[in-house]
């Protein structure tokens, strides 16, 4: 049997007591940054609780006012007065569709030329990786929103802008995530394919692509279901789609306008991340067997 | 199986035997060398489908050689415009500071109320915690619901609560993370080892037991590098909000862009530019102070 002294006993407890004292100190220390951060926000952001406690009874009053009235004897005439405006609804909505569609091809040209200079392993040049990638990060940093509101100046009204707003926004974000994809590829079958004498473009077509199609078609897919919900929101510049109606039934207090158009977008998105999800699955599933 | 004249396999030497024989490798392995074509056919209909969807798109969205030629010409001009960036009078410049501060605030006060209450709700949607099926589902169905809705569309709805101003953008920014957090929680909740859960219960713990001191220690940093992670984009987020009236420098922008104040409009994305930038360094150095590098 081991025998301790109880002279280790207790410095090895003073060696504890110091470490959780220590341990203590910094989480409170973070604690109290917490705290002061939380009363600069809340001032600098007009926190105002009583405010909110004497006014919190308008939001279930919001939502239950934009419910549509549908009685049980005559819910077909009700339906059919919630959806007064379905045809055209619908046509905003696929033209909404259509918008993050086109948007999100032209930033996947845009991102899918543009990602391999962007890599480390497989760049031309280290100047030319630095432009790509600050570029990619202009892209996506600034809002859609501001370049939807700058393009609506420059090109006019209508969804032209919000294409090309969503266009950029996807360079940067796929052009990102592709770089990204191209850095974790194997090299090996790039050296075989160098040796047998093919330029840069041969290379990336016939070694690098083969790697990497699988994973780009997937965040392609991810990425074209958020810019349905980006395209959802350029109406509220003006720059197509179903939100301009979505802002003017808000601001004018079309109630049951409100509702209808929003479910017909939240359902439209829920049927879009399915879809999408399902189609990655299986694009996943290829790769594994293959 | 034909095989290769054993000439062949002996490599480097013998390959110009292999060549030489080309014609022979080709017909006895004609199944492999074959095009297929059903395989090319179904990747060419699909990429036609795929472009033909896109073309058409231009056209049903007014696509023209000339409007894009006139609006990238005006676009120039812009640009030339906003060159050298400038925010006029020090009034100015203190109240563009001040709207970014409320930005910053409206990112900061909205994930962290999103991060609060998503958690226990999180806990309501995870398979390996509630055990009920329905309620884990109505959970999962509502995060879903709210998700759908952008957080503008929450920003005009709180402003109809609480007024105009940066507390709606943070009732918005916390209404529409709460949903993702809710979901991403639960997923990492799930995600979670089930043997410290064991291990609590092998001891006699109760099912809150094993959540307190077998899951939530687990998922604690996974949760934290998340919500950070979204501070980040929340940022970006907040600097939009504004444009309906939600506080922050998202008004400005939007009034310097329709006003054509463009060395306004250069100045202000440049300060959004570097905000983010700072965000970002500031949120990946805490992430990795709280988890360690490896778990990015």
């Amino acid at each position: 049997m081991v025998t301790i002294s109880t002279e280790r006993v207790v410095l090895h407890q003073a060696h504890y007591r110091a470490a959780q004292r220590a341990k203590r100190a910094q989480t409170l220390l973070g604690l109290v940054v917490l705290v002061l951060l939380i009363a600069v926000a809340a001032r600098v952001g007009e926190v105002d609780l009583a405010k909110l406690a004497r006014n919190i009874w308008r939001f279930p009053a919001y939502i239950a006012e934009i419910m549509p009235t549908l009685r049980w004897a005559t819910l077909g005439a009700d339906l059919a007065e919630w959806y007064w405006g379905l045809g055209y609804w619908l046509r905003k909505l696929g033209e909404t569709l259509l918008i993050a569609y086109v948007g999100t091809i032209l930033g996947l040209a845009g991102g899918f030329s543009l990602c391999f200079f962007a890599a480390r392993n497989v760049t031309p040049a280290g100047w030319v990786l630095f432009v790509t990638r600050r570029y990619f990060e202009f892209c996506r940093t600034v809002p859609e929103l501001v370049f939807a509101l700058i393009f609506v100046i420059a090109f006019g009204l209508g969804p032209v802008p919000g294409v090309l707003a969503i266009a950029i926004h996807t360079t940067g974000a796929l052009g990102k995530q592709f770089y990204e994809v191209v850095e974790n590829i194997d090299m090996n079958p790039l050296d075989g394919v160098k040796a047998a004498g093919a330029t840069w473009i041969e290379t990336m077509r016939f070694a690098a692509l083969p790697q990497v199609m699988s994973n780009f078609a997937s965040y392609t897919l991810l990425r074209f279901e958020i810019n349905v919900r980006g395209a959802a929101i350029m109406g509220f510049v003006g720059a197509g789609g179903i939100g301009q109606d979505l802002l003017e039934a808000v601001r004018k207090f079309y109630y049951s306008d409100v509702s209808a158009m929003l479910l017909l977008i939240v359902a439209t998105v829920m049927i879009i991340d399915m879809a999408t999800e399902r189609l990655r699955h299986y694009l996943i599933g290829l790769e594994q067997r293959s | 199986m034909t095989r290769l004249a054993p000439s062949a396999m002996n490599g480097g030497a013998d390959k110009g035997a292999l060549f030489s024989d080309l014609d022979g490798v080709r017909r006895r392995h004609a199944a492999i060398l074959a095009p297929n074509w059903r395989a090319r056919a179904l990747t060419a209909a699909i990429a036609a489908a795929l472009a033909g969807l896109f073309l058409w798109g231009l056209v049903v969205l007014e696509f023209s050689w000339l409007r894009i030629w006139n609006g990238l010409d005006q676009l120039g001009s812009f640009v030339k415009l906003m060159w050298p960036p400038q925010y006029g009078t020090e009034e100015k410049l203190r109240s563009y500071l001040w709207a970014m501060a409320e930005t910053l605030s409206i990112a900061f006060l909205g994930t962290l109320l999103a991060a609060i209450i998503a958690l226990p709700l999180s806990l309501l949607a995870a398979r390996n915690v509630m055990t009920s099926r329905i309620i884990q589902f109505f959970a999962r169905r509502s995060f879903d619901t709210i998700r759908g809705v952008d957080t503008l569309i929450w920003a005009l709805i709180w402003i109809n609560v609480v007024g105009l101003g940066p507390f709606a953008g943070i009732l918005a920014i916390m209404t529409a993370d709460l949903a993702v957090f809710g979901k991403l929680f639960s997923e990492a909740i799930e995600n979670a080892d089930n043997k410290p859960v064991e291990g609590v219960k092998s001891t006699g713990g109760t099912h809150a037991h094993a959540v307190r001191y077998g899951i939530l220690p687990q998922v604690t940093p996974v949760l934290i590098s998340q919500v950070l992670y979204f501070f980040e984009s929340n940022t970006r987020s907040a600097t939009i909000i504004g444009i309906v009236g939600a506080g922050g420098i998202g008004l400005h922008l939007a009034e310097q862009i329709r006003i054509l104040e463009w060395q306004h409009v250069a100045f202000l994305v440049l300060l959004i530019l570097a905000a983010v930038a700072i965000i970002d360094v500031i949120s990946t150095r805490l992430r990795f102070a709280i988890i360690g590098r490896r778990a990015t």
